[in-house]
């Protein structure tokens, strides 16, 4: 029961982004496109997930004086790993991406998870966790970047979805646009939030 | 004898939110009627859809946040009727509506409705939709004058637009012609003299602070003048004041008591600030037309200035 809700929470009630408002800078940057979005969302998971679980492991290990820069190292090398997978195989995606993938290092959200929860939990829950918000995080980006895609382009996953008459918002596909649709759901997204807590 | 025992205030100015709002539709009316003789039905289509965008808009929010509706403050409506005079008349109906919504949702209401707002609402649907459709928005009609039935145009620049990259005199534009509003622009910024004398109508009555209009005016004839004289290929000072959106920004929406500063000096500076980017926007920017960018970012420094321009209290210390 427990492991369950450790999972469950990243999803919707602890939303890193929605709820938390961290890792803005992929969050604003790379929503323009739903493909961007995913892949993203999956390199964060898979970073998110293998640095947690390892740090959870070695966590008796680590002095707390130094353990920022610990984690650090550990993080790092998992966004090198991505980034190089990236850059092997799809090489047109991580040029559009650029570069926010070696930026994961410094991304609030994965920095947080260690320093809040898997430097102190068994493997197992860090490992869920880790996976609950990575989860979180993609579905943010997701649900950001399908209103981005429509809007901006008249498109999703480059396939057009609106017909001929529609005249693509270029707003939504510049920066202005992530600015405004974050801002727009954050506020739909609080009013439920405190309709169910009342 | 009667008394009554209330607290103060005890004298009540008869000037109500109201009557200040559609006063200021009073006094644009000239400029519009102008801008739909001149534009045809599709500025009066244009007018209408931005008004009943703003309204129904307005309404939604105050119904979905179970607020009283006060839509009949007509502060919503001014902001329809300020967003229409601002766009370009033969711009596509939706696009319009879609601005009008922006206008009041983002520009108003999320702040917590009038009075709260940072930026003016008209303003802020125009630089989102200036920003989500540059190309329709920065097309420009010209009246086709052959009847009344014909709706056909021809599309043509702003004098700002084809004058300022390589101006000598002028133009194709005189002075007269940009006086009386022969010239394409947006709907309401066409008619100079119209918007002039509503503008003095409006600060006769106290309704509008003279200081910003003044200090922007001076400081756009003083600005434009020194590249005037000293360089070549700059335009008038006259032109500036004529051709684009000066009037009716600086009479009409620089004076919006809720996003401009409250201070006497703090109004200087508001002015001064906006004439200065409003001839570094059209000289040096990438934009022909500075007004509504020079309104916004002004707009944004007015809680800097009100803090930095707050009269001393008597007696006050340093």
């Amino acid at each position: 029961m427990k492991s369950y809700i450790v999972f469950i929470k990243g999803l919707w009630r602890e939303n890193p982004v929605f709820r938390q408002i961290l890792g803005m800078c992929p969050t604003l940057a790379v929503t323009g496109y739903l493909s961007n979005g995913i892949a993203m969302g999956l390199a964060v998971v898979f970073v998110l997930v293998a640095s947690s679980t390892v740090i959870s492991i070695f966590r008796r290990l680590i002095p707390k004086q130094v353990r920022m820069p610990t984690f650090i190292v550990i993080i790092a090398t998992f966004v090198v790993l991505v980034d190089y997978f990236l850059r092997a195989n799809y090489p047109f995606l991580s040029k559009k991406l650029g570069p926010y993938v070696p930026l994961i290092v410094v991304n609030c959200i994965i920095m947080g998870r260690q320093e809040a929860f898997s430097s102190k939990n068994p493997v197992w829950l860090s490992f869920l966790d880790a996976l609950g918000m990575g989860i979180g995080f993609t579905l943010a980006l997701v649900i950001l970047s399908t209103v981005r895609e429509i809007l901006g382009f008249g498109t999703l996953l480059g396939h057009p979805v609106l017909g001929q008459w529609f005249t693509p918002w270029v707003i939504m596909a510049l920066p202005p646009g992530a600015f405004l649709s974050l801002g727009v759901i954050l506020g739909i997204n609080n009013t439920f939030q405190k309709k169910s807590t009342r | 004898m009667k008394l009554v025992v209330t607290t103060s205030p005890h004298i009540r100015s008869s000037l109500s939110l109201q009557k200040v709002m559609y006063t200021v539709i009073l006094c644009l009316l000239p400029a519009l009627f102008w801008g739909i003789y001149y534009f045809h039905i599709r500025a009066l289509f244009l007018l209408i859809t931005c008004s009943i965008s703003t309204v129904v808009t307005e309404i939604i929010f105050k119904k979905v946040r179970k607020k009283p509706v006060s839509i009949g403050d007509g502060s919503a409506l001014l902001t329809g009727v300020l967003l229409a005079m601002v766009l370009p008349p033969y711009l596509p109906l939706w696009m319009a509506a879609l601005g009008g919504f922006v206008a009041i949702s983002l520009g108003k209401e999320v702040f917590g409705g009038l009075g709260y707002n940072i930026f003016n609402p008209a303003l802020l649907g125009r630089a989102f939709l200036m920003a989500a459709f540059p190309v329709q928005l920065t097309t420009w009609g010209i009246p086709a004058r052959a009847s009344w039935t014909s709706l056909d145009a021809i599309t043509r620049a702003t004098p700002l637009a084809t004058t300022l990259p390589k101006f000598s005199g002028n133009g194709l534009y005189p002075l007269q012609k940009l006086l009386f509003g022969l010239h394409p622009g947006s709907m309401g910024e066409v008619f100079s003299i119209g918007l002039i004398v509503g503008g003095l109508i409006l600060i006769a009555l106290r309704i509008a602070d003279f200081r910003i209009p003044l200090a922007a005016f001076l400081t756009l004839v003083i600005l434009s003048s020194i590249f005037y004289f000293t360089g070549e290929n700059y335009p008038s000072p006259s032109f500036h004041l004529l051709a684009g959106g000066f009037l009716l920004g600086a009479l009409f929406m620089a004076t919006d008591p809720v996003t401009t500063p409250y201070t006497k000096k703090g109004r200087w500076v508001f002015g001064m600030g906006m004439g200065a980017l409003i001839v570094f926007i059209r000289l040096f920017g990438g934009y022909p037309e500075g007004v509504m960018y020079s309104i916004l970012i002004m707009n944004a420094f007015t809680p800097l200035i009100n803090r930095l321009t707050r009269p001393l209290p008597l007696g006050g210390k340093k």
